[in-house]
């Protein structure tokens, strides 16, 4: 059975492995931090967030300052696909995010409908138009 | 006397009783600051219960208090003087006689109620029994100080006994986001507070009415510290008028159900929120999710500030631990009380999580929180924490990050997962005389204009709200000139390409670019982090916001120019920016912290809201979503390309299907090649300190030391020594003009 974790992460709880939602590619451990199964690349913040002002005139331009901040981008080595995003200091320990009770979580799961995709929530209803 | 000595047993009262009477200061309780817990039931509520527990009568009772509540709250949006008032900062509550939360209103802001119980705790166990002030039928009771129970001082909360037979059977209460309260700078949220004495009024719970009708020596004396007397006298009025309401309203289902189904309606409202709470816990997955942020700076010099956040949920509870957050700043304003962080993670649930769950504190019930003590979001009794959302907000959105993740599997949920929310004040906080000759010091309604965070299936809504109320209003700007002498000559208009890119986008933020007229003295001030690194991350391969800066343009008057040379005017910051449309201006950008300052006419001061963040890869946003924002002008061609990798015709937005899909595989393999393998990549990327090329708070990869500034101050998590204490940002300029100064005389 499949547990939709993150909209690019499922958990297979039959062979407790993490896997690609998008390919179906192994990625790991369940038991283990998930990003060890994903390529990883660093980024400087003006690649992704790029200056709407002027940089060779100001020193804020809407761009993060590199000094500060860098971007860490987390994909599936198979389809490439964006799993995580990740805003750190330079050189700052990536964390350990998600890290579940497997034992738990079959547990739980054992006693639940297995999901074809993962549930949304409830719709929005307006409310009823009056005035 | 020998027994009375012995601590233990039934004569330990008497040692409390002697205490409590020659206390020489009561300051704030820790045994009630510490406990965000629900207050054991009361005897007589046992009584209560015993006689009232249908539960269908109990749900009808609370609908009809609830019913009071909000009416309550229309008359304190409608009759409150406070631009705060006006726009929804503001929030009416039913308390049991215990003091818990047991009602708020269903619009306003849940934190301030929360916060509330604090100082009704304090007033049941010292006032109560003091012959010298005492709880009777028509007291009001006032309160600011955060350090008692407010979110922060610029909110004041006003408390009402609600009796029956002579028995307090509930407390009703009013907070309004008063603004100006007699602190340093205008407007109540002093960033240049570097004592608890610079952040203005510091009213601890004390009796400000009898017999309904306020005490005018007292109000005179507050009005006197303040510099908005009138807003000071007319919104205790209206405080005081909206506890009456409920009062009234509450004496009314006594009437109709009697005192029983009341008192035991208050009480299960509490405990069947925390089952319910607790049930909703345990659909949870058991594990820990983690979330660091950093926010950059104390509004007077920008500084790397760890927000560090495990949660662990277990069972049917949730532990927040925050251990390994900055240390606190002990000359700052930038600390938040933990009770604040409480208060708005309550607002996380009842707003962003469970909106169905009835608006009381049983929803933190099963919630533990873990801080270093001392430390930035726990500060010391003397630290100042008038700015307090420089730092509660980013642990707010660490709690929203990390709770999504545990959400995101449940198969039964009650709202939507979320990107985080935009959860900065990107506003414009002013001061000074108007056009009407008023003294007045408050805040911009734009601070409600927070981006939403995008959905797994929808985008996030733009300028939509603020994440500490869901249900509040950004004004009408007209209504606003009318009574302000400046205008936004930029008003509303999205910020292009300022998105949280995904495959859902997140809800954008909207320009505002503000000039003075019509005042001899009149200024601005910004209190926003956010210019060197981002406020809020996206979710599940979605991107956060950018930075924002303040813009200037100073050395001219454009109302002149819009006078003479109309179309020289440009309307974007970007435009007026990049292209300097102004002969002799200056145009300069700063971070968004700017200390009062007094504005010059014609002069632009501009700003941008802030994005919400995007969900999901910005290569799965769909092609015709992309060309919507395009056409819109949300985004520019090169954010289309960039980010997007949408290939269209540039003059009819046609897009071509299948060169996209050839574009977006190709940056997919792209990715690929320029990436490494998780562990290898750490390998090179991971550092055993900061930098050192910023000053850094917090700690790095082990929560138990925290450095203090610099890579090499590593000290044990709330046992840092010596504090931090910054340096005055002038001397600092100061010392490193004159070193300038005697290297060039040196030389020559
Ligand atoms: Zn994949």
């Amino acid at each position: 059975m499949k547990v939709f974790i993150t909209s690019m992460l499922t958990i297979d709880l039959d062979s407790e492995r993490w896997e690609c939602a998008s390919c179906g590619h192994d990625i790991g451990s369940a038991r283990d931090n998930y990003k060890k199964g994903l390529l990883v690349r660093e980024r400087e913040p003006s690649e992704i967030h790029a200056p709407i002002l002027d940089a060779k005139e100001y020193e804020f331009t809407f761009a993060p300052d590199p000094d500060w901040c860098r971007i860490l981008e987390y994909c599936c080595p198979n389809c490439g696909h964006l799993a995580e995003v990740e805003y750190l200091p330079p050189g700052h320990p990536p964390a350990h995010d998600i890290e579940l009770d497997i034992d738990a979580l079959k547990a739980q799961w054992a006693k639940r409908e297995p999901l074809e995709k993962p549930a949304l929530g409830p719709d929005f209803v307006a409310p009823p138009h009056s005035h | 006397m020998g027994d009375d000595m012995d601590i233990g047993g039934a004569s330990s009262s008497a040692v409390e009783d002697f205490l409590k009477e020659t206390s020489l200061y009561l300051a704030p309780d820790p045994e009630i600051m510490e406990n965000h817990g629900l207050e054991p039931r009361t005897a007589y509520e046992d009584q209560c219960i015993a006689k009232a527990n249908d539960p269908v009568r109990l749900e009808i009772v609370r609908e009809r208090i609830l019913a009071g509540v909000n009416e309550s709250f229309e008359m304190l949006e409608n009759m409150g003087a406070a631009p705060g008032a006006k726009w929804g900062d503001c929030v009416s509550a039913v308390y049991t006689a215990s003091g818990d939360l047991s009602l708020a209103s269903s619009g306003g802001v849940v934190i301030f109620c929360n916060l509330v119980q604090y100082p009704i705790k304090f007033i049941n166990k010292y006032w109560a029994g003091d012959a010298t002030v005492g709880i009777k039928e028509g007291d009001v009771f006032i309160v600011n100080d955060a350090r008692y129970g407010q979110a922060h001082n610029t909110d004041q909360s006003m408390m009402m006994p609600v009796f029956h037979d002579g028995r307090i059977v509930a407390w009703a209460g009013a907070t309004v986001h008063e603004g100006e309260n007699g602190a340093i700078e205008p407007g109540g949220m002093p960033s240049l507070a570097e004592q608890i004495w610079d952040e203005g009024l510091k009213m601890s719970p004390f009796k400000v009415a009898e017999n309904y009708k306020l005490r005018r020596d007292l109000v005179t004396f507050l009005q006197n510290s303040v510099r908005e007397p009138k807003l000071q006298y007319a919104d205790m009025k209206v405080k005081m008028y909206v506890c009456r309401r409920i009062e009234t309203r509450i004496h009314e289902a006594i009437a109709e159900y009697g005192v029983e189904a009341v008192v035991a309606a208050l009480r299960m409202n509490l405990e069947d929120t925390d089952a319910e709470v607790r049930r909703r816990l345990s659909e949870w997955p058991d594990g820990t999710t983690r979330h660091a942020w950093w926010t950059d700076g104390t509004l007077r010099e920008n500084v790397q500030i760890k927000i560090n956040l495990a949660l662990t949920k277990k069972g049917d509870e949730l532990t927040f631990d925050y251990r390994g957050s900055s240390p606190e700043f002990t000359n700052r304003s930038n600390n938040s009380l933990d009770i604040t962080v409480k208060g708005m993670l309550a607002q996380l649930f009842l707003t962003f999580i469970w909106p169905d769950i009835p608006r009381n504190q049983g929803v933190l019930a099963p919630m533990k929180f873990v801080f270093d003590n001392p430390s930035v979001l726990k500060p010391a009794f003397g630290t100042p924490n008038a700015q307090s959302m420089m730092t509660v907000f980013t642990a707010w959105s660490a709690g929203q990050v990390c709770a999504m993740k545990f959400l995101y599997s449940n198969p039964k949920k009650y709202t939507r997962v979320l990107a985080p929310w935009f959860n900065m004040i990107n506003t414009f906080l002013f001061g000074g005389l108007t056009q009407h000759g008023e003294m007045v010091g408050n805040v911009c309604a734009d601070i409600n204009g927070m981006g939403g965070g995008a959905l797994a299936d929808r985008d996030g809504e733009h300028g939509c709200a603020p994440i500490f109320a869901t249900m509040s209003d950004i004004g009408e700007q007209e209504f606003i000139e009318e009574e302000m002498p400046f205008i936004q000559i930029v008003s509303k208009k999205m910020m292009r390409d300022n998105q949280g890119f995904g495959r859902q986008r997140g809800g954008m933020g909207y320009q505002m670019v503000l000039a003075m007229r019509d005042s001899p003295a009149f200024g601005f001030m910004l209190t926003a982090m956010g210019a060197k690194f981002p406020n809020i991350p996206g979710l599940f391969g979605g991107y956060g916001c950018p930075t924002y800066p303040l813009s200037r343009v100073s050395g001219v008057d454009v109302f002149d120019i819009l006078v003479k040379d109309p179309g020289s005017f440009r309307y974007s910051i970007e435009e007026l920016m990049n292209e300097r449309p102004f002969k002799g201006a200056k145009y300069t950008t700063h971070p968004m912290t700017l200390g009062y300052t007094l504005a010059k006419r014609g002069e632009l001061y501009m700003i941008s809201q802030g994005t919400g963040g995007g969900f999901g890869d910005p290569l799965d946003r769909k092609p015709e979503d992309v060309i919507r924002d395009l056409d819109e002008d949300l985004i520019s061609h090169d954010v289309a390309w960039r980010i997007y990798r949408v290939v269209y015709d540039r003059d009819t937005l046609h897009v071509d299907t299948e060169a996209t899909e050839e574009a977006r595989e190709a940056m997919r393999r792209e990715r690929i090649a320029k990436s490494k393998p998780f562990d290898a990549f750490c390998e090179g990327w991971v550092k055993d300190k900061p930098s050192g090329k910023v000053p850094y708070y917090g700690s790095w990869d082990d929560r138990s030391m925290v450095h203090a500034g610099s890579p090499d101050a590593l000290h044990p998590a709330g046992q840092v020594n010596p504090p931090v204490i910054m340096p005055h940002p002038l001397q600092v300029k100061i010392d490193r003009l004159e070193a300038e100064l005697a290297a060039a005389r040196k030389k020559a």
